[in-house]
Parts: structure tokens; sequence; C-alpha cells
């Protein structure tokens, strides 16, 4: 028998720390095969954020930086400048790229920076205890709106791959989600097709992964995928949102 | 000729590939592993017919597939 399955080489052994069914674990794992399958291990530098993937620099098999919260596109940005050869990807929860980071996320686009973002939005800020965002839903009860987010009096949620999808600098900008295995296929091309767009010299790549977060929506793993489904799927566009002839061509 | 095999120290008992498998293979076993963590277990491991769905859904990388 041979095996048909297991752990990418673009991960290292160490097990995560994320809470039991989050699915940033699955994230990692869709970027540590693309970074295998696209043979970039040793090309790349990611930059990690300040969150619950704050420690995923020990957990993908190449060179990590750590930014301070929500700065991760700044580094990234001063790193693939200086080194216009490595290949240069930040990983940033929802909170740290649409929160105290908006700015960046919006200029490194603006400006057509060569890099990729993977962004993994569960609508909290995980790792303080689940705290409203501004990617949180209409109604969804957290530690600060315990009577469900009141969009008069807060503002509907940030989509911000419909935002960053406007800017000319950015080429690619798909939505995803993790809730199925056909979608999360579907996210793994939409992840590898951001790396290539890199790869190319082609632009500003964004892929957004609706993901879950167990613990502070105190679901069940199982139960946060139909959560996701129901009250997030509808709220935030899925989809390649946006594609230049450059990249449909590769 | 399928096999799942589980690496029991890395599974969280989160019970998305036992939602997952469409043939009902794995289910939570009565095990704890180093973390306290009751580990997934091939509970009808004949069943299995290699799709890869569990370990598509296994977000600690604690499930392999042989075929
Ligand atoms: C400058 C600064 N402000 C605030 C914080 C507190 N803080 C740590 S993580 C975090 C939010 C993380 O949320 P998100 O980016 O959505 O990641 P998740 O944990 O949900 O994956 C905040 C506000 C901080 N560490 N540094
Ligand atoms: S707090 Fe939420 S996002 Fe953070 S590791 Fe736990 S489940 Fe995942
Ligand atoms: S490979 Fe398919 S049939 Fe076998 S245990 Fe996994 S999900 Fe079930
Ligand atoms: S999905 Fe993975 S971590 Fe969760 S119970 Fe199954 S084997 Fe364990
Ligand atoms: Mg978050």
């Amino acid at each position: 028998m041979q095996k048909v399955f297991g752990r990418p080489q673009g991960l290292t052994d160490l097990p995560f720390h994320y809470c039991p069914g989050c699915t940033h674990g699955i994230v990692h794992r869709l970027v540590g095969e693309v970074l295998e399958e696209l043979d970039i291990i040793g090309d790349t530098i990611g930059v990690a954020p300040v969150g619950c993937a704050g420690f995923s620099l020990d957990f993908f098999a190449c060179d990590f930086v750590g930014a301070a919260h929500g700065r991760a596109q700044a580094v990234a940005t001063g790193i693939k400048r200086a080194l216009p050869d490595k290949i240069v990807f930040t990983y940033q929860g929802d909170g740290d790229i649409a929160a105290i980071g908006t700015a960046h996320a919006i200029h490194v686009a603006a400006r057509g920076e060569k890099i990729t973002t993977i962004m993994v939005n569960n609508a909290v800020f995980g790792m303080t205890g689940g705290q409203m965002a501004p990617t949180t839903i209409g109604g969804q009860v957290t530690t600060t709106s315990p009577y469900g987010r009141d969009c008069a009096l807060v503002g509907a949620p940030i989509d911000l791959p419909k935002t960053v999808a406007t800017l000319n600098g950015a080429v690619y900008v798909a939505a995803c989600a993790v809730d199925t295995p056909k979608n999360i296929l579907q996210a793994k091309k939409c992840i590898k097709k951001a790396f290539q767009v890199q790869q190319r010299g082609l632009g500003y790549a964004l892929v957004s992964v609706l993901s879950t977060c167990p613990t502070n929506w105190g679901l069940s793993p199982v139960d946060c995928l139909k959560w996701l489904q129901e009250n997030m799927m509808p709220v935030y566009e899925m989809g390649e949102l946006k594609m230049t002839e450059e990249v449909k061509a590769l | 000729m399928a096999k799942v095999v589980v690496l029991g120290e890395y599974c969280k008992s989160c019970g998305l590939c036992v939602a997952a498998c469409p043939r009902k293979v794995l289910a939570i076993g009565d095990k704890a592993n180093s973390k306290g963590y009751y580990v997934a277990v091939p509970a009808d491991p004949d069943k299995c017919i290699g799709c890869g769905l569990c370990g598509t859904v296994c977000p600690d990388l604690a499930l392999e597939i042989y075929k």
C-alpha cells in the first residue's frame, strides 16, 4: 500500500497549538501543500500576524518573521522589495488585517505589492477571547456584543476582499471557505493561484478563507461548520472576486 | 484495499473526521493521548475506501491514508 494522504513537506512536525476543531489548522495544511507542490519551501518567507496564528512561524517549513499587530503586510513589503526573488506571504486573522491593520491592507493592494496574503476570517478576535471584530456578522453574539452585533450602532461587517478587489494593484482576489471537503479543495486551488501570481510577478494577491473558532463561538467543531454556512457565507461575497486577464491565463 | 491510520498524539478529538467519513469508518475512541484527548479510531476499518475526506477535514494532520 502507498501513502496517498499525509503531512505535507511545507509544514514542520510540530503539533498545532490551536483549539480542537479550529480550522486555522486546515488553512495551514493547504498552504503547506502548496509550498511543497510549487517547490518553493526554500525560497519562501512568511510573515506571521498577532492573533491565534502568532506562533504559525514554528509550523511552516519555510523561513518566517513575526510582525507587530496588523503590520504583516508592511513587513512583507519591505522583505519583498529588498529580496525580490523570494516568495513572500502574510498569514493574518480578520482582526489583524481588517481592524488594526486596515490601512496596510488597503495600501498594499493600492501599491500592487508583489506579495500574497492569506486572510483567515473567523468573525472574532479569537486569541483575546472572542471580542467583536469589524468582520463580526450582524446579530452575532460575542463577548463585547452580548446582545448581538447592532449594525445600526456599529456598522455592518467589512467585506475586505470585496473592497480590495476594487483597487487596481490587486490582480487576484478570492473568497473561500473550509466548511466542506469540496470547498477546502477549492480554497487550495485559490491559494495555489495566489502564489503562482507572485511567482510570475503579476501583482498583489489576496485569498480570504472563512474559518471557525469553536472556542469563542461556543459551538462544537461540527456545529461551527453549519454556523459558518448559514451565517457567514450569505454575508460575504464568495468565489474568485477578481482576476486580471494575465491571471486568467495562468 | 484502503487503510486509514490515526496518529494519536496529533488528534484533538474534534470529531470532524467522524462527521465527514461517508462510510462511517471513524469514531472517537476511549483511549486518551498524552494531552488527554480521546483519540479517533478506525472503528470499522474494513469499510475504508481511501477517499481522503477525513484527512481533508482534519485540522491537525492526525490522519494518514494508504491505498
Ligand atoms: C498593538 C496591539 N493591540 C492589540 C493587541 C491585542 N490582540 C491580540 S490578538 C488580537 C486580535 C486577533 O484577532 P484575529 O486577527 O482575528 O486573529 P484570530 O485570533 O481570530 O485568529 C488583538 C486585538 C495586541 N496584541 N497588540
Ligand atoms: S481561540 Fe478560536 S481561532 Fe484561536 S485557536 Fe481557539 S478556536 Fe482557533
Ligand atoms: S479515507 Fe474515506 S472511507 Fe476511509 S476513513 Fe477516511 S473518509 Fe472514511
Ligand atoms: S479530525 Fe483529526 S483531530 Fe479531529 S478527531 Fe479526527 S483525527 Fe482527531
Ligand atoms: Mg479572527
